[in-house]
């Protein structure tokens, strides 16, 4: 059966990992290559690390870490932050990473996710979406939930299925941070809408909070950062806890 | 032992050279027929979309060169998948090493099958020492039905092959290079076949 995944993020700035509390404050927390490794051997079954560098010095930093990661890390990575273009993917992908995700330059130029879905493949391509809800609806929002559009979060998540994209990354702005739970209801929507993969992301507090977001979310894959790289969650333990609520997991 | 990954400009290759890598083996990225042919043993590697795969082979001459080759090779994923008689993915003709078709799963499971699933009724030297139901990683929209030359059967929503073999030629649909130690462990048994 397939099973439910679990996914840390590594936020990376000028390669280190960081991570933010609401996106504001940034505490350091470690070398991400180690980070990886260790998180392979504790049974992650992917990673996914956002280069949120704004200066060209550590986009490049970005590609060199992504090299060692393909070359130590035996478990599939994605890449996301700052990419733009077919070149911008090109590159991540000759250097080892499995996927890559694209946020608010698909929302500036929507065509982008055809470009790449047709170049490289659906199965590479992930749309990150932040979304916050305002008045009862789920409004996406850009540059790490700070700008608001017009966009319906449900709409836009069926553009880009239909664009190519090959899952969807879902950040609720309302909960990530907080460790009070992801935000089920949005994504069961999303999964019963779409039928591409669904990533929940932000809320993640307790092994409960990941238990509901597969269950009652329809989650296909749960990520969190602080909960893991702090020690909060030992993902064995995670894991096992699933288990014992009859959810499939790898282990 | 001279192992070459062929490289035909289709997909994440860099993954399958650093597996080796870590395994202690230099594979080789080569397109070059001579080279190829000269390999103690080939992998095939592909990611996206079947035939316009299956044109970049054509146009190198892959297409005819690889049905032809004695050593053991290795299809991993849409390497796999174009060793297959034909692919309804751009409803294209394959390189009919494997006597079975490649279709899209339906649309009552989520589709890409993506994450990691368990392999079971594992045939040959390739799945030495790996269990049964281990997990594998892929990602993958179409699937070789089971068939004779099965030798891994996967469900997702319906039990399809994961693993052919005939002859010389084996194909996985999943990534060993991605799938943890027990994925390394399959490229070892790969590389002592």
């Amino acid at each position: 059966m397939l099973t439910k995944r679990i996914i840390p993020c590594l936020d990376i700035k000028n390669g280190r990992t960081v991570k933010g509390v609401n996106f504001v404050n940034l505490r350091d927390a470690g070398d991400p290559v180690e980070l990886a490794k260790q998180y392979a051997v504790k049974g992650a079954d992917e990673l996914v690390f956002l280069d949120i560098s704004a200066t060209l010095e550590g986009r490049k930093t970005m590609i060199d870490m992504v090299l060692k990661v393909a070359e130590q890390v035996n478990i599939p990575f994605t890449v996301g932050g700052g990419i733009s273009s077919v070149e911008d993917v090109d590159i991540l992908l000759k250097s080892g990473a499995d996927k890559v995700s694209v946020n608010s330059s698909a929302v500036k130029r929507p065509e982008l996710v055809n470009e790449l879905a047709n170049k490289f493949g659906s199965q590479c391509v992930v749309v990150a979406i932040d979304a916050k809800q305002i008045d009862g609806e789920w409004m996406v929002h850009l540059a790490g939930g700070s700008i608001p559009t017009n966009l319906n979060l449900f709409d836009w998540a069926k553009e880009v299925e239909r664009r190519g994209a090959g899952e969807i990354l879902f950040t609720s702005m309302n909960n990530d941070g907080t460790k009070a739970g992801f935000a089920n209801d949005a994504l069961a929507k999303l999964s019963e809408t779409l039928n591409i993969p669904i990533i929940a992301s932000g809320g993640a507090g307790t092994v409960q909070h990941f238990v509901d977001t597969f269950k009652d979310g329809k989650a296909d894959a749960a990520l969190a950062a602080s909960v893991f790289h702090f020690g909060e969650i030992a993902i064995k333990d995670l894991k096992e806890a699933l288990k014992d609520n009859n959810i499939a997991v790898r282990l | 032992m001279k192992l070459v990954i062929i490289d035909y400009g289709a997909g994440n290759i860099k993954s399958i050279q650093f597996a080796f890598k870590r395994l202690g083996y230099d594979a080789i990225l080569s397109n070059n027929p001579d080279e190829i042919k000269a390999a103690d043993k080939v992998i095939f590697p592909g990611v996206g979309e079947a035939s316009s795969a299956m044109q970049m082979l054509k146009e190198s001459g892959l297409d005819t060169l690889i049905p032809t080759l004695k050593q053991p090779v290795l299809g991993i994923c849409l390497g796999m998948q174009l060793m297959c008689k034909s692919s309804e993915e751009g409803n294209t003709k394959g390189l009919g090493i494997f006597n079975v078709d490649v279709k899209r799963f339906n649309n009552t499971v989520k589709v890409p099958q993506m994450g990691w699933n368990t392999i079971t009724d594992l045939k040959t030297e390739l799945f030495k020492d790996i269990k049964d139901e281990t997990f594998m990683y892929s990602v993958h929209s179409f699937y070789a039905e089971n068939c004779k030359e099965s030798i891994a059967t996967t469900t997702y929503s319906l039990d399809f092959a994961s693993a052919l073999q005939k002859d010389n030629f084996y194909g996985v649909q999943f990534h060993p290079e991605k799938s943890s130690v027990v994925g390394e462990q399959i490229l070892k048994n790969f590389i002592t076949l």
